[in-house]
């Protein structure tokens, strides 16, 4: 069993390196080495890091366009991931996917998925499978709040309930659907009660200590694999960027801004690690591994070749 | 020497055809389950599914609420991690709801995985007019779902194709489509014993002929018949007929050959005339067999309108044996 304390330090190198990685890749795009579009998952990283370290190896995950930092926990190298920013053929999907289309089959990450809503009744499907073959995995699905007001969210939900399906769905509240916040979307302000309506189990918090995410999930991920009971989780986050590179979020002040960067999961589990007795030198040698690690996936993504012409047939039928 | 094995036939209706090739897949594979609004305990809208749920119970026959997106969506996704789902939809009207789970998922996964995830999956259903079922409930659906890289369109107009490409269909690790047609669940034709599995891509000639060539697909392959055997007996042109089958893959070569023996072609089908794979046919055509064409191709098409209810109405918008004469006349008088 390992403790408390080198776990956070894991989950800690976990949110440094999406951090660093997308800081990465914002460079590469502002450079022309990455094209299309790019969403940033910073200052969400609490959120994925803390829910996916409640599964195990067997379990699906399915998220939206913004799904760099779900690839890179379930272990898709960050050399695959970069690769594919770059749009070469050693990215995790060939080159073929680009930011919002990364997917790990070994890994059991089913996909970023580009349509809102339109995944979270692929990550349902996930789950009903998992419940025909009695295999005991978990689906776990990610989705903006912008999701809520779309009838793909609503029929998957209404669905995982009906059918009593072993799945987790994880509203990622940063408050704003591109440019539009939520009480501009939705006339509750509580996305969690979409639950109650098709009589299902939720939950709602903030997603600042990772390890809080963890075990709330995990509740939540018990339920669906002893019980075939889906739950919603509204996990309460922020996202520093714009909606996507070519957003300058005027949209918001830069005091909202710095009060959320106050909740910031990394700093927060910094704090808390320190106060489990990790020195500066030991979190100074993890952030060092982390750079370098980024500097390598750079190289390896802009030394890699492109896909080949035939690439572009080759995977559209089996 | 050629030893003849002689299969024997026997007669369906198409709905059962349908059935008999959904069950007989499911018995020889776990993995197979079929999924749609009123499959189980009701016994299908349209009674295609009639007698699954007792057979193989609910786990594998499942009654959905009406959420087409959600449905089409969740098979998918459990197609992608090993299933093999069979998704009917009540009509394939309501498809359309349905419509970006098709185009944006499961035609996509497997090119934007990079080859990773498959989705063996069949989407089935009745498609067309039915009859005096109006505006809505009326579309050729094959005209938007045709154009598509990812899946592959199945449009049956016999008995014996319908249990054989709803096999092949189910068998497929690609998204497979079968338009189906109300008019057509009645129809009875013969349908050989065993294993028969037919490819995709491979078009049928369903009647030889020397003057012009009708190519068609689905129930418009009646009004062509009915036509070609009013000419042949008032000793009119004698037209051949070619049966697509599939849309996609689109076999044009059968055509392309059978207009290098006529010189003449008539594409007939029940979608609108804009576009579509009667369009696409006629573009193939004309770029490997302009040489051959005694006459422009002419397209007998569905009328450029929204279905009307009232039966008359209805009758003059969809294609009949008498549009299908005047087009055959038309070309045979350039």
């Amino acid at each position: 069993m390992q403790d408390e304390r080198d776990v956070l330090l894991g989950l800690y190198r976990q949110m440094v390196l999406i951090r660093r990685f997308e800081e990465a890749a914002a460079k590469a795009y502002s450079q022309g080495k990455i094209g299309g579009f790019l969403h940033l998952y910073i200052g969400q990283e609490g959120c994925a890091v803390g829910a996916l370290a409640a599964l195990e190896k067997r379990d699906y995950v399915v998220t939206t366009y913004r799904d760099h930092a779900q690839a890179l926990i379930r272990g898709t190298s960050a050399r695959a991931c970069m690769a594919e920013l770059f749009g070469k053929v050693t990215g995790c999907s060939k080159g073929l996917g680009g930011s919002m289309h990364f997917f790990d089959a070994d890994n059991h990450m089913l996909g970023g998925y580009g349509i809102v809503g339109g995944h979270v009744p692929i990550a349902a499907g996930a789950a009903f499978a998992s419940k025909y073959r009695g295999d005991g995995a978990v689906a776990v699905c990610f989705f903006g709040e912008g999701s809520a007001t779309i009838g793909a969210f609503s029929e998957a939900l209404g669905l995982a309930a009906l059918w009593k399906l072993p799945i987790v769905f994880i509203c990622e509240n940063n408050e704003y659907s591109m440019g539009t916040p939520l009480e501009r979307s939705l006339a509750v302000a509580d996305v969690s009660q979409k639950a109650v309506s098709v009589g299902m189990e939720r939950d709602r918090f903030r997603c600042t200590d990772v390890l809080e995410v963890r075990d709330r999930v995990a509740v939540a991920v018990k339920r669906a694999r002893e019980k075939n009971e889906p739950t919603l989780i509204e996990a309460l986050t922020y996202r520093y960027r714009g909606h996507s590179m070519s957003d300058p979020g005027k949209y918001r002040t830069q005091d909202e801004i710095d009060e959320r960067k106050k909740l910031d999961p990394i700093l927060h589990a910094e704090g808390a690690l320190r106060a489990k007795g990790v020195s500066d030198d030991e979190l100074a040698k993890v952030n060092a591994s982390v750079e370098a690690e980024v500097e390598d996936c750079v190289k390896f993504a802009d030394e890699s070749a492109e896909p080949d012409e035939s690439l572009i047939e080759a995977f559209n039928y089996a | 020497m050629r030893v003849m094995v002689e299969s024997r036939m026997r007669e369906l209706r198409y709905r059962e055809a349908l059935r008999e090739a959904m069950a007989e897949e499911m018995e020889r594979d776990e993995r197979v389950f079929i999924m749609g609004e009123e499959v189980g305990h009701y016994q299908g809208a349209y009674k295609v599914t009639e007698g699954l749920l007792a057979r193989f119970g609910a786990k594998r026959v499942i009654d959905t609420p009406i959420a087409e997106e959600g449905f089409a969506g969740i098979a998918i996704g459990a197609a992608m991690v090993g299933l093999r789902p069979i998704v009917e939809f009540m009509t394939w009207n309501f498809s359309a709801v349905a419509f970006d789970q098709i185009l944006s998922n499961a035609a996509k996964l497997r090119q934007m995985s990079g080859g990773q995830f498959t989705v063996p999956i069949v989407f089935r259903g009745p498609n067309g007019a039915a009859k005096q079922t109006a505006a809505q409930h009326s579309h050729a659906m094959e005209t938007f779902y045709a154009q598509i890289p990812g899946i592959k369109v199945v449009v049956p107009a016999t008995v014996a194709d319908a249990k054989a490409f709803m096999k092949a269909a189910i068998r497929d690790d690609n998204p497979v489509l079968v338009l189906e047609d109300e008019r057509l669940y009645g129809t009875k034709g013969e349908v050989p014993d065993g294993d028969h599995v037919e490819p995709f891509g491979v078009a049928a000639v369903r009647r030889a002929g020397e003057d012009v060539t009708l190519a068609t697909w689905g129930k418009m392959l009646l009004p062509c018949l009915e036509a070609a055997e009013q000419l042949a007996k008032s000793g009119g042109p004698s037209c051949e007929i070619v049966d697509l089958r599939t849309l996609r893959p689109l076999d044009h070569h059968t055509v392309v050959e059978s207009v290098r023996k006529t010189g003449r072609l008539v594409v007939v089908h029940e979608a609108w005339p804009y576009g579509g794979p009667g369009a696409e046919l006629v573009d193939r055509v004309q770029r490997e067999a302009f040489d051959a064409l005694d006459a422009p191709v002419l397209r007998c098409t569905g009328r450029d309108a929204a279905m009307p209810y009232n039966k008359k109405l209805e009758d003059m918008t969809i294609p009949d044996a008498k549009t299908v004469l005047a087009a055959v006349r038309a070309v045979m008088a350039y």
